[in-house]
């Protein structure tokens, strides 16, 4: 453990940044194509990209900014969040992610090891979801002026021919998936919260899912929707396809796995789970044909071992979400508004 | 969860519910005092299953809702002292005051936290001046604005603050019914005891069923029976309650929270009305006695004393508040700190009181889910998670599901 | 009204108690509830346990959902 830290002259572009850049940023991180040392990654387009009579190439592409607090929180760190949640943004569209980008700025006095240690988590998470980091940029602003580190990123990937993923596309009745139990990275934040005081056994579910997309969409192509309920968690992403479909979604209450541990501070600070964000889970509408195939494939994947079918599209009460709860009543399932906030009544 | 889980059962839910059903012949008006039992009942949809014959009405239970403008505007402007640090429950943040809130100048820009953030704030800056343009009209915006205000899920967690900032006054934001009163006394002695010099209080408790005797009082509601607030009553005991049958003739049955305890609750009250036996039912025995918490009890009226308050949509209430105690005037905020505010006003259109009292249902005012959405809130009623309007937005009441 | 939930009391130490709710641990005051000893349900509201469950009680509820028969008269409870 050194005492180093985060000095402004890091982001002067002199010595240091260089010094900085190939001490942590090439170690961890390095490919072919950023080593070039480049101002710009330049690639050709793979073979499988080539025109087709009736199916053009197509190219994904997607950016983010991540600011979460605290950067190491149970299960990952901003670093892993980073690249995972670029890849799932590509993998919701059906692409197959290929490139990242990572831009950087640091807080003036952040520790060199805590840097590392989130490089070197995106490092990993990125091996595992077979992407390269192969463009980056740092910058060191003054202390106070970042809350130690923000990330930005852009993901590029390929949608294969004949893939057409949209919130757009769901259908009455089709049958609407969720990979798994909801809530665990919302309350894994929110435990590291000063004044909750409270210990969660629990761990974020920040995972990168193209590989169990890959393999939902060799069990059957015909996927309509993918979407991964992050912030706002399930209900609000549930809304907004409905809404972008123009259709209704009915969901049974009783089927939406939600682990106990998380229900239990949910009842205890008066929040909703289906509320919380995700980091790890995605929701699937899917023709009913294709239910079976998919779910068993999804289930045969480390992160989808849970999937379960929570509802379907109908053609009642276009652009709402309903459930049915426990009693079997019908209530309106809203997205979130504001954020949601520990409360005593 | 234990003793969670099993009264959320299904099956028995479905039993009290047919034998409500087998049992309600004639229309029923019950209240359901507690903000927590209408989030609960909207939650699970219980009002669709219930009779016809049986209607449940909102009541002032909501500690938030029922907060005047005018003591919004107080904790606004402590907030904004120099040197403060507003320590609240996360339900009064976002509750609208009159909006007319400015801070003092110069004031000190002092290290800002908000609730989606951690603990690692911004490193403290020190500012001569901070443009107090429009006034603040919640405590989140005056966070906004530079004052810092602080989530907290226990007033001991407002201690730890003041340990651990001994050169800031660390005030809290005492709100709620005889449920968190007593958690609030006991704060209050441990922060006496330890000889804690920069914790304060500033009490906006009230008390149930003075509030519950102004409206039956008003007149303008027919109640047949109501379904009592079980934490409040975990404090107070059943006994609290007997005025209901023996000077209103209205009978009165203590509710918990689950769907079971709930139903059971209206199947109770139901039943009383039937037979024309009103009396007090004790349907949440596992964690409500006829006395109640004795030890709690006085924990509460050793700090508090009992006076006037001005409960929204209610107005001003004899012997409906809790104020601190002489003894304990070098932690009362109020005292310490003097502030003007304005008196309360009512927004323009706002009918919270009149939902409050149980004489509309939220869909009834004019601005609800048009001009009061719970992105921009004109009354308590809508900002509250257990307001009835934000409760009846969110789960949908009011439109055609 | 005011968010309560049961939670188990795992240890005591003074005024203290870690209590266990579904898998989450946290501290607690027990200067409300006196009588507690480990091993027993609490009711925590803010960081305080505000009573004892009453364990009997929950059972003799929970024993009456089981039993309810629609068609009889509803025991009454209380005063």
């Amino acid at each position: 453990m050194s005492d180093k830290t985060i000095l402004l002259a890091h982001g002067s572009g002199g010595r240091l940044t260089h010094d900085l850049i190939r001490e942590v940023f090439y170690r961890y991180l390095g490919n072919p194509l950023l080593n070039t040392r480049d101002d710009a990654a330049v690639w050709p387009l793979p073979a499988t990209c080539e025109p087709l009579p009736t199916a053009p190439a197509r190219l994904a592409m997607t950016t983010d900014s991540y600011v979460v607090q605290p950067i190491f929180f149970p299960g990952g760190d901003i670093g892993k969040l980073a690249v995972c949640g670029t890849v799932n943004d590509l993998a919701m569209a059906g692409a197959q992610p290929l490139y990242l980008t990572a831009g950087f700025i640091l807080e003036e006095g952040l520790r060199f090891d805590d840097l590392e240690q989130v490089v070197a988590s995106m490092a990993h998470t990125a091996k595992e979801a077979g992407v390269a980091v192969i463009a980056g940029d740092t910058k060191v602003v003054d202390r106070g002026s970042a809350d130690r580190i923000f990330i930005n990123t852009a993901g590029v990937g390929l949608v294969p021919p004949g893939i057409e993923i949209s919130g757009a596309n769901a259908r009455p009745g089709d049958v609407v998936i969720l990979s798994g139990p909801v809530g665990l990275h919302g309350l894994a934040i929110m435990s590291q919260r000063e004044g909750l005081g409270f210990s969660f056994p629990l761990q974020s579910d920040c995972a990168p899912l193209n590989g169990l997309v890959a393999a939902m969409l060799q069990a059957d192509a015909h996927i309509h929707c993918l979407r991964d309920p992050t912030r706002g968690g399930l209900a609000t992403t549930l809304n907004e396809m409905a809404a972008q479909s123009g259709v209704g979604i009915e969901i049974q209450e009783t089927c939406i796995p939600v682990p106990e541990s998380v229900r239990a501070v949910c009842d205890l600070l008066g929040l909703d789970p289906l509320y919380a964000a995700n980091e790890g889970k995605l929701v699937s509408i899917v023709p009913p044909e294709a239910e079976a195939r998919v779910l068993n494939a999804m289930r045969q994947h480390r992160y989808g071992r849970e999937a379960v079918a929570i509802g379907q599209v109908t053609t009642a009460h276009p652009e709402r979400v309903v459930l049915q709860t426990p009693l079997g009543a019908h209530r309106i399932l809203d997205m979130l508004s504001g954020a949601q906030l520990p409360r005593i009544c | 969860m234990k003793y969670l889980d099993e009264f959320r059962n299904p099956e028995a839910a479905q039993r009290l519910l047919a034998r409500i059903h087998h049992r309600s012949t004639q229309p029923v008006r019950l209240m359901e005092f507690c903000g927590g039992h209408t989030h609960a009942i909207l939650k699970t949809g219980l009002r669709q299953l219930l009779p016809p014959t049986v209607r449940l009405l909102s009541g002032p239970g909501c500690p938030v809702c029922v907060t005047s403008s005018a003591d919004v505007d107080h904790a606004i402007a402590l907030a904004l002292l120099p040197g403060v640090i507003l320590a609240t429950f996360g339900d009064m943040v976002r509750v609208p005051g009159s909006g007319g809130t400015s801070p003092p100048t110069p004031l000190l820009m002092t290290e800002k936290m908000s609730p989606g953030e951690g603990s690692r704030s911004l490193a403290a800056r020190m500012t001569g001046h901070v443009s107090s343009g429009e006034g603040c009209s919640s405590l989140q915006e005056a966070r906004a604005q530079g004052a810092d205000v602080r989530m907290v899920y226990s007033t001991l967690d407002a201690l730890a603050m003041a340990r651990a900032n001994p050169q800031r006054s660390v005030i809290f934001l005492g709100v709620g019914f005889e449920t968190t009163a007593p958690t609030v006394a006991a704060a209050i002695l441990q922060a006496q005891a330890e000889g804690l010099r920069n914790f304060y209080v500033l009490s906006l408790h009230k008390l149930t069923p003075p509030a519950t005797r102004a409206i039956l009082d008003a007149g303008k509601v027919q109640l047949s029976g109501i379904i009592g607030p079980g934490h409040v009553t975990t404090i107070i005991g059943a006994d609290a309650w007997r005025f209901l049958p023996d000077d209103y003739g209205i009978p009165c049955a203590i509710a918990g929270f689950e769907p079971l305890d709930v139903l059971q609750a209206v199947c109770s009250l139901v039943d009383m009305i039937e037979r024309g036996t009103p009396g007090v039912s004790n349907d949440y025995a596992r964690n409500v006695r006829s006395e109640g918490n004795r030890v709690a009890q006085g924990i509460m009226h050793s700090v508090f004393r009992v006076g006037a308050a001005e409960w929204r949509g209610l107005g001003s209430i004899p012997d409906s508040g809790l104020l601190l105690r002489d003894e304990y005037a070098a932690l009362d905020a109020a005292q310490q700190f003097p502030v003007q505010v304005r008196p309360s006003q009512e927004p323009h259109g706002c009918r919270c009181g009149e939902v409050l009292r149980g004489v509309i249902e939220p869909p009834e005012c004019a601005l609800f889910a048009r001009a009061c959405r719970p992105e921009h809130p004109v009354g308590p009623c809508m900002v509250s998670g257990e307001g009835a309007c934000a409760a009846y937005m969110q789960y949908g009441e009011g439109r055609n599901v | 009204m005011c968010l309560a939930v049961p939670a188990q009391v795992i240890s005591l130490a003074g005024q203290e108690a870690e209590v266990d709710f579904g898998g989450v641990r946290r501290r607690i005051s027990v200067v409300l509830t006196p009588e507690v000893r480990v091993g027993d349900y609490v009711l925590i509201h803010t960081g305080f346990a505000i009573n004892v469950l009453d364990e009997e009680e929950a059972r003799e509820t929970l024993k009456l959902f089981q039993e309810l028969d629609e068609f009889s008269e509803t025991p009454q409870k209380g005063p």
